[in-house]
């Protein structure tokens, strides 16, 4: 059964290869539509073999009108979801009320929620179940295991609860795809997912196969903050940004379909249209869609002078697709139109040409003083936050005054719930003061020495983001993340990841990944890693060492794990790589993250 | 060799063979009469329990193994028992008169007991069958009260109890479990009639075709399999059928009316014929279905015990095995056989003796094309052979066979070697598991080592392991963790040693998890023990129940923090809250930081007070201003959000941290403003930003207020210009607007006000302010009004390349092309610059 689906899967791959025109001898991407069938399988006997469940709801935390004599819940192990059950059975007890509870926890159940449901006195009114449910392929090369706290409660709270699933995702991936050659990772998280997932795999049986994924690169979003908190300009990215992709599927409003509904469209490869725009610079979009839009428009032409045995076949074989490709060019066009409106205006371009000066370290007081008219001006609680974070990172901390001025202002703006928002981004290391008479070299051995002090051991090590500082001045140096400037840069013909931010920055989490695949591994680049905090690794065989013909192909297939979520726009940067090296990344993450749900996660102000 | 044939008896078309096992050296006075036995299928154990209950007499259960060396003798205390028998993990179970089942280890230590329900107790077990099934090993009692009771699994005991069979009083004539449907089943013969006991109903059933001279049935047997059943009725007649009363196989007259004591299916995979072998007292026979019968005489009181492929026969001095002759030993040994094992066989002796006769053979063999089918005859024949010469004469003629053949496959000759080799190992005399090849396929190499380990015969375990190269996971590290279970055990030596034999042997092995063995530890009795065994194992998170349990609460969280896994803390850390004082908790949390994020988090969500202690312990005045700021938010009440605020600058004066006090204090300074205002003008604007509240004022025309405010928050002027410039727009208050643009110089230039007014589209006010914007800007606001003269002028006047470009661009060639040429001149003459 697998043999015959990854053969179909093969055949779409190679289609959308011609449309790119990469290199000749890209590997093909596994069939990932796997995961999906076994998940839904596994779900379907939950709900079905074991408890007859017909319809779901959504839980939407407000109290539940059904007459059902047995309720289902199938939710995340959430504390807050779970009290509200609770809450719901007590309710249910207090009238009289007799049913039968069954919660269904996915992707695994937490004692924690065990303990709330004995506190509230429910334990024993309601059984509970898991639903191993780790990985949600979103396309071909995106799987997300769609645990958007993970990035808050991991940074943030340092709560580690969420490590074990995500080593068990990658274990999942390892049975099923394995075995990898080679692992890479940097960041703390990565190392505890790479521990777990090693101990998972060492309690199972192994079996052996052929490796479909060669190389594996885990990192942690904390190791790269500027590059989600840019704004992004390719299109995958900006739809995102402004129509906010849920689960691989956007919903376009009126303003878009210029009609009074909303649809709601998958954004994969599937749509032929979406697929070959989607990593395009936005400035060459418009050019894409009215060349598209000639080419279906001679398709249609075609109709004319056909005999009737002709147009017979035309219109079984042809026309439902090119209808199909009509529908999706006109909502993309509407949507350009709409994103054209909303991002061509002056304040957008500022807003871009401070981001860039703040990347290149130029002019940087006239960016505080931009910073600080937007906030005075109320234009954006995101945008605002966003543009002092990003000052931060570039600068190393802000100058104390104004770190105090620009925070006061921002609190008259927004309101003084925000100044726990300030501390959470303090803790993070995103919004700090500028330490008085701190070199670099004073701060490298600082974090040196933070690094070598193993007697503090790894559970300090989660706190040790309070004095993490970005060396993003020196990495950007050494890694050459700022193209020259001067140099016109064309975007319609790339020449490196920096098209993704019209040229002017390469995303230092792809930057990272490039290096180190170039260099099978992490010599050279210990200076580098030493800003960045450590905890960089590299182990290669896995399990192994009797396979001495390893597959070529698998060899170029690199699985990039992001603990924290990942931007479209670097999954785009990855794309590009790809095709200029030969490689095909899949990208698995936590989450698809953007600048706006980064920093919502780390806002206090919700009551 | 010449003798192999020698213990075959001919019935029907098969043959049949009694080969001695064992000569039993157990010492019995009174042989086998007057006990119970019970012998476990596959070679297993026998017990006996000696029937004969007198006053002065202590009556004993011994435990044997099949070759009869005395395992074990154990002093009876209990009730009467009725029967015997063994579960498939080799455990005794000894069945009382009053229903009650003790279990028992090969080495006789009780493990457990139940009961097969209260009512049995007046009525007393009457009989007992003890019946393996898929499902696990059973037992079946049939009470005085004529009533069967059936619990199919005893590991998951769910008793049955079956119902009443029509007409029976006292104890029927006899009865035998089956198992059919996946549901067992008893068969129970009264008299003539013959019924079927399931969960729910007695059907009465006949068997087809059996003989009308038959009154009664007297005895039944069940195959090993549970497919085939035989009766023996009062006539003398053996009925042979399949165990669903469907079909018959055949039907025997036995000339002999006693009832027997006991009979046995005597059937082997694909055996050529039905035949079950009938016990007396000194008299067997095997009948099969013709008329001949194969009767042996007996010396002594003997049981019988169903295998799969035979039955065995026990008695007080010899231990043999009769079954039918299996197809391939027949083909080979059969006298003047001419199958081609026969004739390979023979080729191998003449090329022993060098004699040309070989080659004949040999070519005999070849020429037919049958060698590769003499090979795997000789093979399949060495299989089912008990004497090592035999096994050995048959192999060596395979392997000379092979010579001949280009591409035989190796598998099935070197396989048969192995398993040969680890048979009759088990085979011996002092291991006593007399397993036939068959046999052990069936129960596979893994309950094999199972076995050995309930007798604790590890070493030959592992040498079985390691010979058949069995994964370390399931073979010797499998082993060594039973051994080292059995090993905490030995009371008699100290915990060091224990410990440190038990590290040393289990050293290399993979998969092995100490924490079992220190939980065995633990159960035994030896804290200290389990501890240090705890200390050998790698993952840490095994650790922690057992810790847990032993109550080194404190060793298992920080073990729980190394393991990684957040809810093992989260479990340890819940028992510790229940354990210890609210103090010593925080401090132990204090400590594990990890833990502590862990419980905070779930505080956040639980119990808000609990996070205040949690900050206060640590004095963490930070996180206490933010808990206070945050539950200020909460609060609807003005006064009560306000005595938050209060509490929060506190702590932050007390962290030190200036800033956060002083906006703090100016929040509650507003929070009052705006309360007062609300009351005085009634509009709403509790809870909102400095800015909003501004902006609020601003369009509801409250500008001393507004004023006010400004002042007192020290609003710098720019937010302030900002917000009135768009307040007053908003308004479209042109002349106010224009007063105000008046009032002093403006901080963020005149610019926005142009741009503010064409946003209103009122370009007339626009062009008021465009002469006061800076020089720099002033194309820009040129161009807002749309005056592109203008614009052109100031362009020009700055020799400004780029904005002259700009204008270009929004200039129609068409109508503006003097423009267009001015503005085309300009730029050249500053780029010439």
């Amino acid at each position: 059964m697998y043999v015959i689906q990854a053969a179909a899967v093969r055949g779409r791959c190679a289609g959308c290869l011609m449309a790119q025109s990469g290199r000749r001898d890209a590997p093909e991407l596994p069939d990932f539509s796997l995961l999906k069938r076994l998940a839904r399988d596994q779900l379907i006997y939950l709900l079905e073999q074991q408890h007859e469940v017909d319809k779901l709801y959504k839980v939407e935390l407000k109290p539940i009108v059904s007459t059902a004599d047995q309720l289902c819940f199938l939710i995340r192990p959430r504390i807050q979801t779970v009290k509200w059950i609770s809450d719901v059975v007590n309710l249910d007890k207090a009238a009289g009320r007799l049913r039968r509870y069954k919660i269904i926890f996915t992707p695994q159940k937490f004692y924690a929620c065990e303990a709330v449901l004995e506190e509230q006195g429910v334990f024993g009114d309601v059984t509970c179940d898991e639903w191993a449910f780790y990985l949600l392929p979103l396309d071909d090369d995106i799987i997300s295991l769609e645990l958007p706290e993970f990035f808050r409660e991991n940074f943030l709270e340092g709560d580690q609860r969420w490590v074990g699933a995500a080593g068990g995702a990658l274990r999942l991936i390892h049975s099923l795809y394995g075995p990898f050659s080679k692992v890479y990772g940097i960041g703390q998280c990565a190392k505890m997912v790479y521990e777990s997932w090693r101990e998972q795999v060492e309690d199972g049986e192994q079996k052996t196969q052929q490796p479909e994924i060669g190389n594996v690169f885990l990192i942690d979003r904390d190791v790269d903050f500027i590059t989600p908190l840019c704004s992004q300009v390719v299109y995958e990215g900006l739809v995102d940004d402004i129509f906010r992709i849920k689960c691989g599927s956007v919903e376009f409003g009126p303003e878009v379909t210029s009609s009074d509904k909303s649809i709601k469209v998958m954004l994969n490869s599937q749509d032929k249209v979406f697929n070959e725009i989607r990593n395009e610079h936005f400035s060459n979009v418009f050019g894409f869609l009215s060349q598209k839009a000639r080419n279906l428009q001679t398709a249609y032409d075609k109709r004319r002078g056909m005999d009737i045995q002709q147009m017979k076949a035309f219109v079984s074989e042809e026309l439902k697709g090119l209808k199909q490709e009509h529908r999706l060019l006109s909502l993309h066009i509407g949507a350009s139109e709409c994103i054209m409106k909303k991002k061509t205006k002056q304040d957008f371009q500022e807003l871009l040409k401070t981001e860039h000066s703040l990347l290149e370290g130029f002019e940087v007081r006239e960016c505080v003083s931009f910073i600080e008219e937007h906030i005075n001006r109320q234009i954006s609680m995101i945008d605002s936050l966003r543009l002092l974070c990003l000052l931060s990172l570039t600068e190393n901390g802000l100058l104390p005054k104004d770190y105090r001025s620009l925070k006061a202002q921002y609190l008259q703006s927004y309101g003084i719930e925000h100044l726990l928002t300030f501390s959470n981004l303090k803790q993070m290391g995103l919004l700090v003061e500028q330490q008085p008479g701190e070199t670099l070299t004073v701060m490298e051995s600082k974090v040196g020495k933070l690094v070598n002090d193993k007697t503090a051991g790894k559970l300090t090590d989660a706190f040790s983001s309070l004095a993490k500082k970005s060396n993003f001045r020196a990495l950007s140096k050494r890694l050459v993340l700022i193209p020259k400037s001067g140099e016109e840069y064309d975007l319609r013909v790339p020449r490196d990841m920096a098209y993704i931010f019209s040229g002017a920055y390469v995303p230092l989490s792809c930057k990272l990944i490039e290096q180190v695949l170039e260099r099978d591994g992490w010599t050279g680049l210990e200076e580098i890693t030493r800003m960045l905090n450590g905890h960089e690794f590299a182990v290669s065989g896995g399990a192994n060492g009797t396979e001495s013909r390893i597959k070529a192909d698998s060899q170029r297939i690199v699985l990039v794990m992001f603990l924290g979520g990942c931007t479209y726009s670097e999954i785009s940067a990855l794309r590009f790589l790809g095709r200029e090296r030969g490689y095909k990344f899949i990208v698995v993450t936590t989450a698809i993250t953007n600048s706006g749900r980064l920093l919502e996660a780390l806002l206090d102000n919700h009551p | 060799m010449a003798f192999v044939t020698a213990n075959w008896n001919p019935l029907g078309e098969a043959f049949y063979r009694k080969t001695e096992l064992y000569e039993m050296g157990w010492n019995l006075k009174d042989g086998l009469r007057d006990c119970l036995l019970a012998a476990a299928p596959y070679g297993g154990p026998i017990g006996k329990s000696e029937l004969t209950i007198s006053l002065f007499k202590k009556i004993y259960i011994h435990i044997f193994i099949t070759s009869s060396c005395i395992f074990l003798s154990l002093q009876w205390k209990s009730g009467v028992v009725r029967q015997l028998g063994w579960t498939v993990c080799d455990d005794l179970l000894c069945i009382q008169e009053d229903g009650t089942v003790l279990i028992y280890d090969l080495f006789g230590s009780f493990k457990r007991h139940f009961s097969m329900g209260n009512e049995v107790g007046q009525s007393q077990v009457v009989e007992a069958k003890v019946f393996h099934s898929p499902y696990g090993t059973g037992v079946a009692i049939v009470t005085g009260a004529s009533r069967f009771t059936l619990a199919t699994n005893i590991d998951d005991l769910k008793l049955r109890r079956l119902p009443e069979v029509p007409g029976l009083q006292g104890a029927p004539t006899c009865w035998a479990v089956l198992t059919q449907d996946r549901q067992s089943k008893v068969l129970v013969a009264n008299g003539g009639d013959l019924f079927i006991l399931d969960y729910t109903a007695c059907t009465a059933v006949n068997p087809p075709g059996l003989s009308p001279q038959a009154s009664s049935i007297v005895h039944m047997c069940v195959s090993f399999s549970y497919k085939y059943l035989a009766l023996f009725t009062d006539s003398g007649h053996v009925w042979m059928g399949s165990a669903n009363l469907k079909e018959k196989l055949s039907e025997v007259e036995t000339k002999v009316r006693n009832p027997p004591k006991q009979m046995a299916w005597c059937r082997r995979p694909k055996s050529r014929q039905p035949s079950v072998v009938i016990m007396w007292d000194r008299h067997l026979l095997v009948v099969g279905e013709g008329k001949d019968t194969i009767s042996y005489h007996l010396e002594d009181d003997s049981i019988l015990v169903p295998e799969m492929d035979g039955v065995r026969i026990i008695n007080g001095t010899n231990h043999e095995l009769l079954q039918e002759v299996p197809a391939s030993c027949e083909e080979i040994f059969k006298i003047a056989s001419m199958a081609p094992g026969a004739l390979l066989l023979e080729a191998h002796k003449e090329y022993e003796k060098e004699s040309q006769k070989a080659d004949e053979y040999l070519r005999e063999i070849k020429e037919q094309g049958l060698l590769a089918e003499a090979v795997r005859q000789c093979v399949e024949a060495a299989g089912h052979e008990q004497e090592a010469e035999t096994q050995k004469t048959l192999l060596r003629a395979a392997s000379f066979g092979k010579c001949f053949l280009s591409n035989f496959p190796p598998e099935l000759f070197v396989i048969m070697c192995r398993d040969l080799r680890v048979l009759n190992a088990v085979r011996d005399y002092t291991v006593g598991i007399p397993l036939t090849h068959t046999q052990f396929k069936q129960m596979t190499v893994q309950v094999l080592i199972d076995r050995l380990v309930y007798r604790k015969l590890y070493p030959l375990a592992i040498e079985i392991c390691r010979y058949l190269k069995t994964p370390e996971y399931q073979g010797v590290s499998r082993v060594l963790k039973h051994w080292a279970c059995c090993k905490v055990q030995q009371k008699e030596e100290s915990d060091e040693v224990i410990a440190r034999t038990i590290s040393l042997k289990l050293g290399e092995a993979a998969g092995i998890s100490y924490s079992e063995i220190a939980t065995k530890a633990y159960e035994c009795g030896r804290t200290e023990l389990a501890i240090k065994l705890l200390e050998f194992e790698p993952r840490s998170g095994e650790q922690v129940p057992l810790l847990l349990k032993m109550k080194r609460s404190q060793l298992a969280l920080s073990k729980a923090i190394e393991s990684g896994d957040t809810d093992l803390v989260y479990t340890v850390v819940t028992y510790l809250k229940n354990e210890m004082n609210r103090g010593d908790f925080f401090m132990t949390l204090r400590n594990q930081p990890v833990a502590l994020s862990l419980y905070r988090q779930f505080c956040k969500h639980q119990e808000q007070d609990t996070l205040k202690d949690l900050f206060n312990q640590d004095d963490d005045h930070q996180e206490l201003g933010n808990f206070y700021v945050k539950a200020s938010y909460k609060e609807k009440r003005l006064e009560a959000r306000v005595a938050h605020l209060q509490s929060a600058v506190d702590e932050y004066n007390k962290a030190k941290n200036e800033f956060a006090a002083k906006t703090t204090e100016e929040e509650m300074r507003l929070l009052r403003f705006q309360k007062k205002l609300e009351e005085e003008k009634g509009e709403s604007l509790v809870g909102f930003s400095l800015h909003d509240t501004l902006r609020t004022l601003l369009a509801v025309g409250l500008h001393k207020h507004a004023e006010q405010l400004y002042k007192d928050f020290k609003v710098p002027d720019k937010r302030f210009w900002w917000l009135k410039l768009t307040a007053l727009a908003e308004k479209e208050d042109w002349e106010e607007l224009e007063k105000f643009a008046k009032s002093k110089k403006s901080p963020i230039g005149y610019l926005p006000f142009v741009e503010v007014c064409v946003k209103h589209h009122n370009k007339y006010e626009a062009k008021k302010y465009v002469s006061r914007v800076t020089p720099e800007q002033k194309v820009k606001a040129h161009l807002a009004v749309g005056d592109m003269e203008g614009a052109a002028d100031a362009a020009i006047e700055r020799r400004n390349e780029g904005e002259i470009s700009t204008i270009l661009s929004r200039c129609s060639p068409t109508t503006d092309r003097a423009l267009v040429e001015r503005l085309n001149r300009a730029k050249s003459t500053a780029a010439k610059k």
